[in-house]
């Protein structure tokens, strides 16, 4: 019976461990690989990241525990309210957009319509598409003078080209701008939620809906929207989150070789990144992480009582 | 009536379509720029009008992409990095999850929760003491970093605890009784039968390594250790102005992607529908 169990107990098993002991051991076995990876390389850092944020230290000389200082720094730091509005004013924008491209996208792809999985392809792939690559193509095509957006803009509408939107360059511009990237590159991938929870939806609904003479409007209105409720809700609180840990984006479409960003397009994580791996500030830099965590559990705890409610 | 009823339909249709044509083009504009842009010399890619199929196609640009920068040894490192990620992570996962899900054992709830608590703790927030530990440990610049980062997620037991969860008991009692060990029925019963989520599992970890940037941007910061991401990030902020040869460098960074992702585009699918709608 025991020809296939790897024998950790030496020859007198049976007298050493009980049989209980030995169901624990396997099953500890099963767990331990990924479980000791885990907690050294996520649980610890989780736990430690509480520790830093209320210590002064720059790597090299000893740590000084500081109490709330580095919060009540953070709570005259300028630049960090300017890197916290600017991530809410992205998360503004990115949230509602690409919540209605997604569910328009899904809707069209819920019918019977001519090509279906190739269309479903174009919307996804640019969620997978490398980051750096398609952030180099909408630089050039979005570039000011020289870029085909411009060009077509004035061959179009006759403005002349410096008075046409400098998009990422430009400062009033510049969210926009990230806005329209961020929403090309990941509806795809709410759009498939959503595909999913329209497949969910029982027909019997619209051909009864259908029979009381309500048009299609009526039909999306008090059929799909109610039907789709608990999947909105989920693209809600993970967009919402995804929005707030937004970084490379960023980087890859504004900063220039140095890897900065200005007063208008700073990020958190981007404060994050910079306050530890620039200024060596580690203890700083881990309270605003610790900002940055406390708003995505206040929205992860809006889900789950969310999810209770819907579920 | 029922003539501009018909009529109305096939008018709502057609403009469907023509909704639907104008998206596609401008979700597939980008990357047909890209390539045409990519056969240009660097003179000729912004010019006006726009000259879809180069004249002359410049492929020396997919020649010399490789001798300006180490392009090739990019590849191969995310490659390396991908696959040991990936084989790490179906492993221990898949091993995990059957323990979570057919093994009885004290603490086996409370393990379970400290994982799924986890799962919505942005990475982000962690990322400096875990560095911090790293660098103590000597991981900074080495691959073994990214490795140690990556491999072992919450998400990955999680998902395949859910599906080792619609296999039958019964299965694995039936084997119990044959005289499989819990090691055999782990490899001859549960592996071959939950293919889909391995697959699921495998395209979403493939490519979250692949496009990892900032991870690689942390660790990384010797050259020759660079992945495709930050390797051709350094590539456009040294020479903005070799627009043809950039994207030529994009093109190749996005095709392995591509050949991953039409592979197993069934399962990526499957995986996101699964994660929205509650199972």
């Amino acid at each position: 019976m025991q020809n296939e169990t790897r024998v950790e107990t030496g020859k007198p098993e049976k007298a050493l461990w009980s049989k209980g002991v030995r169901e624990h051991l396997v099953a500890y076995s099963f767990i331990a690989p990924n479980f000791i990876g885990f907690a050294v390389f996520t649980l610890l850092p989780m736990l430690f990241a509480f520790v830093l944020a209320f210590v002064k230290w720059d790597g090299a000389n000893p740590m000084k525990f500081v109490g709330v200082d580095n919060f009540t720094r953070l709570i005259q730091d300028t630049t960090f309210h300017k890197a916290f509005w600017n991530t809410v004013v992205y998360t503004i924008g990115v949230v509602p957009f690409t919540m209605a491209c997604a569910l328009g996208l899904a809707i069209l792809l819920n019918q019977k319509i001519f090509a279906r999985n190739f269309l479903r392809t174009v919307f996804f792939f640019p969620y997978v598409a490398s980051l750096v690559a398609v952030a180099a193509v909408w630089n050039f095509i979005f570039s000011p003078t020289l870029g085909p957006l411009n060009n077509i803009l004035h061959a179009i509408t006759g403005v002349p080209i410096e008075d046409l939107p400098r998009w990422a360059a430009d400062k009033d511009w510049a969210m926009f701008t990230v806005v329209l990237f961020t929403v090309w590159k990941s509806m795809g991938y709410y759009m498939v939620i959503y595909l999913a929870g329209l497949q969910g939806i029982n027909p019997e609904l619209y051909e009864a809906a259908q029979l009381d003479g309500a048009n299609a409007w009526r039909r999306f209105r008090n059929v799909t929207v109610p039907q789709l409720a608990p999947t909105t809700f989920f693209v809600l609180m993970i967009l919402v989150i995804n929005s707030f840990k937004v970084y490379d984006i960023f980087i890859n479409l504004f900063a220039g070789a140095d890897n900065q960003l200005n007063d208008s397009t700073r990020v958190m994580v981007y404060q994050i990144y910079n306050t530890a791996f620039r200024s060596l500030d580690y203890g700083y830099a881990s309270a605003m992480a610790i900002v940055l965590f406390l708003l995505v559990l206040g929205i992860t705890i809006v889900q789950f009582n969310g999810e209770k409610k819907y579920g | 009536m029922v003539g501009t009823d018909k009529r109305l339909k096939v008018a709502m249709v057609a403009f469907v379509y023509v909704l639907l044509f104008l998206i596609v083009l401008a979700m597939l504009v980008p990357y047909v720029w890209m390539i045409s842009a990519s056969l240009k010399l660097n003179k000729d890619v912004f010019s006006f009008p726009i000259q879809w199929i180069p004249e002359l196609p410049r492929w020396k640009n997919y020649v010399d992409i490789w001798n300006r920068i180490p392009l090739g040894l990019f590849i191969f490192n995310t490659a390396k990095l991908a696959v040991i990620v990936t084989f790490l992570q179906l492993l221990t996962s898949s091993f995990a999850a059957y323990a979570f899900s057919k093994l009885r054992f004290k603490g086996r709830n409370l393990l379970f929760l400290g994982y799924i608590a986890t799962i919505a703790i942005p990475w982000q927030a962690y990322m400096v003491p875990q560095f911090i530990m790293m660098r103590s440990l000597g991981l900074n610049n080495t691959h073994l970093a990214i490795i140690c980062l990556q491999a072992f997620s919450a998400f990955g037991v999680f998902l395949m605890r859910q599906f080792y969860q619609g296999i039958p008991d019964e299965l694995c009692e039936a084997a119990r009784i044959d005289g499989l060990s819990e090691y055999g029925i782990w490899a001859r019963i549960m592996v071959p039968l939950s293919k889909p989520a391995l697959s699921t599992l495998t395209i979403f970890t493939f490519v979250s390594t692949w496009n990892d940037f900032l991870g690689p941007m942390i660790y990384l910061t010797k050259t020759p250790l660079k992945t495709i991401q930050i390797g051709l990030r350094m590539f456009i902020s040294q020479y903005s102005a070799e627009y043809g040869l950039i994207m030529a460098a994009s093109v190749v960074s996005i095709i392995p992607v591509l050949i991953v992702f039409l592979g197993l585009q069934k399962y990526f699918v499957q995986g996101i529908a699964s994660s929205g709608v509650k199972g």
